[in-house]
């Protein structure tokens, strides 16, 4: 197998990731510039991250996306979960090339289009801006990523698993928590983690649903950025990186352990 | 919601107490119906009003639009503000070749960037295909990670680079490649970097799922019968590849049409795109008529596209059932 490995499959892998991690590893790099100058290197110095916690605008701009953020995520679990069990196990239902549609559409929907139709349909229903709208247009959006993602894991689902459940009398309820739920949970906590993170990233359907008192972090990136690149904005940056890197991580070993805590019990049952 | 019937409730339900199939067929329909009126109500309804809107007129109010089809004075007041419906919006857009030249533009600069990280995108992707089993999920996750950064800070970060005084003519001419420093940021060419740089993971991961599965005996058995490589690409590599490719080069394609933050930070005021005219008519102009109008143009513009991106998507799902 490595033979097949090319000098040439290695050099574009090994360019590749070069490219994708650089910016971010540089912006990494002159958050701690002892210098105003953001491309001039002035000394290691930690002094950014003292000015951005004195900074009272972004603190409460991260108190709310982290809000938005957990709040949107969690209903966006739930929905999402229903729409992929929708879409995987009730494949003949009227209806079902709209519902689909409305599923994968907002995946590839430009921001600005789904951003402005949700602000005319808030303010068609007489919803004041603010944090409530926010939290509703990403739940909009992240739920059908979570679909993707959790329909991915139930389409390779042993559905005699189920079945075997049901025929020794279990409701389909009880069926659905014990064993469905359980299988499908790392795709669900991914699913959520994923909608987390959307909904902390996301600029352009905040700037159009939310109102004063909702500013969300990244729109208070966004206007300082318009402003001027300070090393300030890449300190911020930074620790929004590690927040999402340490989550990744973190999910990633659990569902490492999982896995093998899963292995051992399957061998133990063998033998048993 | 009576057009959602189901016809299909798992497949034992038949042998079950008729109570517990009951209760089954209720929990069952509150699978469908509440995701189902959710995106009813907050992805599909919304476009009925942007369109509605697109036909209204400006006006110094809030909501600034005049009404339309408003049921305050009954059956009557319902048909009356029909008579004030108008195209207007739309024929202004067609009067206004800026607008025409927005359009044209995103498009081909969406196109051009699909095709620059299509280019980009194959080898990585082919190299990961080809790498020993034991690390391709470790490169998988080093291809995922980025995503889970924020786009926002990753268009950002290009900024300092691309910069007049930033890192890339630093570089270029400490090594005295270059004597004048380039002009990177605030031309299209940084909107091709921030687009080809966010965007490269989508092309990548729908790539790499075809080409792993692609069985390379195949390209042996072609070299073992006196085909070149190059040819043995095109013939046996790209064709099993395609739905990689076309599920990329979608996922890429449509929302790079409407980009607002790329063209914003990276482009400067001088280039011309869709999604930055829609931000500007709304947040500058305060015109909510036209960048509803901007709107609908821009989704018939995609409609295509996306159905296309649908029918790639249900038959991959088909395929992994």
């Amino acid at each position: 197998m490595n033979a097949t490995w090319s000098r040439f499959n290695v050099t574009s892998v090994v360019l590749g990731f070069a490219f994708l991690y650089l910016p971010i590893v540089l912006l990494v790099v002159f958050s701690f510039n002892e210098s105003k100058l953001v491309t001039v290197w002035g000394g290691f110095s930690t002094k950014w991250y003292v000015s951005l916690f004195h900074n009272q605008g972004l603190m409460d701009a991260t108190w709310v996306t982290a809000r938005v953020g957990v709040i949107s995520a969690t209903v966006a679990t739930v929905l999402g979960t229903l729409a992929a069990l929708t879409l995987t196990r009730y494949t003949r239902f009227r209806g079902r090339i709209l519902f689909s549609g409305m599923v994968f559409a907002p995946l590839v929907m430009p921001e600005v289009i789904t951003g402005l139709s949700l602000l005319l349909l808030f303010v068609a229903v007489g919803l004041d801006r603010g944090f409530l709208t926010v939290t509703l247009a990403h739940i909009t959006l992240t739920m059908c990523f979570v679909a993707v993602v959790v329909q991915s894991r139930l389409v390779s689902f042993d559905r005699s698993l189920e079945e075997a459940a049901m025929d020794l009398g279990a409701t389909p309820v009880k069926t659905f928590f014990q064993i469905t739920l359980p299988v499908i949970m790392p795709a669900i906590v991914s699913g959520w983690m994923l909608a987390f993170t959307l909904s902390l990233d996301d600029l352009v359907i905040a700037s159009f649903t939310s109102g004063p008192g909702a500013t969300t972090l990244p729109m208070k990136i966004y206007s300082q950025v318009r402003l001027g690149v300070t090393p300030e904005i890449n300190a911020a940056c930074t620790i929004l990186i590690a927040v999402v890197a340490v989550g990744v991580i973190i999910a990633s070993v659990a569902n490492k352990r999982r896995e093998v805590q899963r292995q051992l019990d399957e061998q133990a049952a063998q033998r048993g | 919601m009576s057009n959602i019937a189901i016809t299909d409730a798992g497949p034992s339900t038949a042998a079950k107490p008729l109570l517990t199939r009951l209760g089954a067929g209720f929990v069952s329909r509150l699978v469908i119906i509440v995701p189902y009126l959710w995106l009813l109500f907050f992805f599909f309804i919304p476009f009925i009003i942007v369109f509605k809107i697109s036909l209204s007129q400006s006006a110094i109010a809030m909501p600034p639009y005049t009404p339309v089809l408003d049921f305050t004075d009954g059956i009557s007041g319902f048909f009356a503000g029909f008579r004030e419906l108008s195209f207007d919006n739309y024929v202004w857009l067609t009067q206004d070749a800026l607008y025409f030249k927005a359009y044209v533009t995103s498009v081909i600069i969406a196109a051009v960037s699909t095709i620059l990280t299509l280019l980009v995108g194959f080898p990585i992707a082919y190299g990961m295909a080809r790498a020993p089993a034991t690390i391709r999920p470790t490169l998988l996750m080093l291809v995922i990670l980025p995503f889970w950064t924020s786009f926002l800070i990753r268009v950002y970060a290009w900024i300092g680079i691309l910069k007049p005084e930033g890192l890339l003519n630093q570089l270029l001419l400490s090594l005295h490649i270059i004597n004048q420093p380039l002009i990177i940021l605030n031309t299209y060419t940084a909107i091709f970097i921030g687009i080809v740089y966010s965007y490269l993971p989508f092309m990548v991961l729908p790539l790499y799922s075809s080409l792993e599965k692609m069985d390379y005996s195949l390209i042996e058995a072609a070299k073992d019968l006196g085909c070149p490589p190059t040819a043995a690409f095109w013939k046996i590599t790209f064709p099993l590849s395609l739905p990689g490719v076309i599920a990329g080069c979608l996922l890429v394609f449509i929302p790079a049409v409407g980009e607002f933050v790329i063209p914003d930070l990276l482009g400067g005021s001088q280039t011309l795109m869709i999604g930055k005219t829609l931000w500007n008519e709304f947040f500058a102009n305060r015109d909510w008529p036209v960048s509803s109008a901007v709107a609908v143009i821009l989704l018939l513009l995609l409609i295509v596209p996306i159905m296309l991106f649908q029918q790639a998507q249900a038959r991959a799902q088909e395929q992994d059932k």
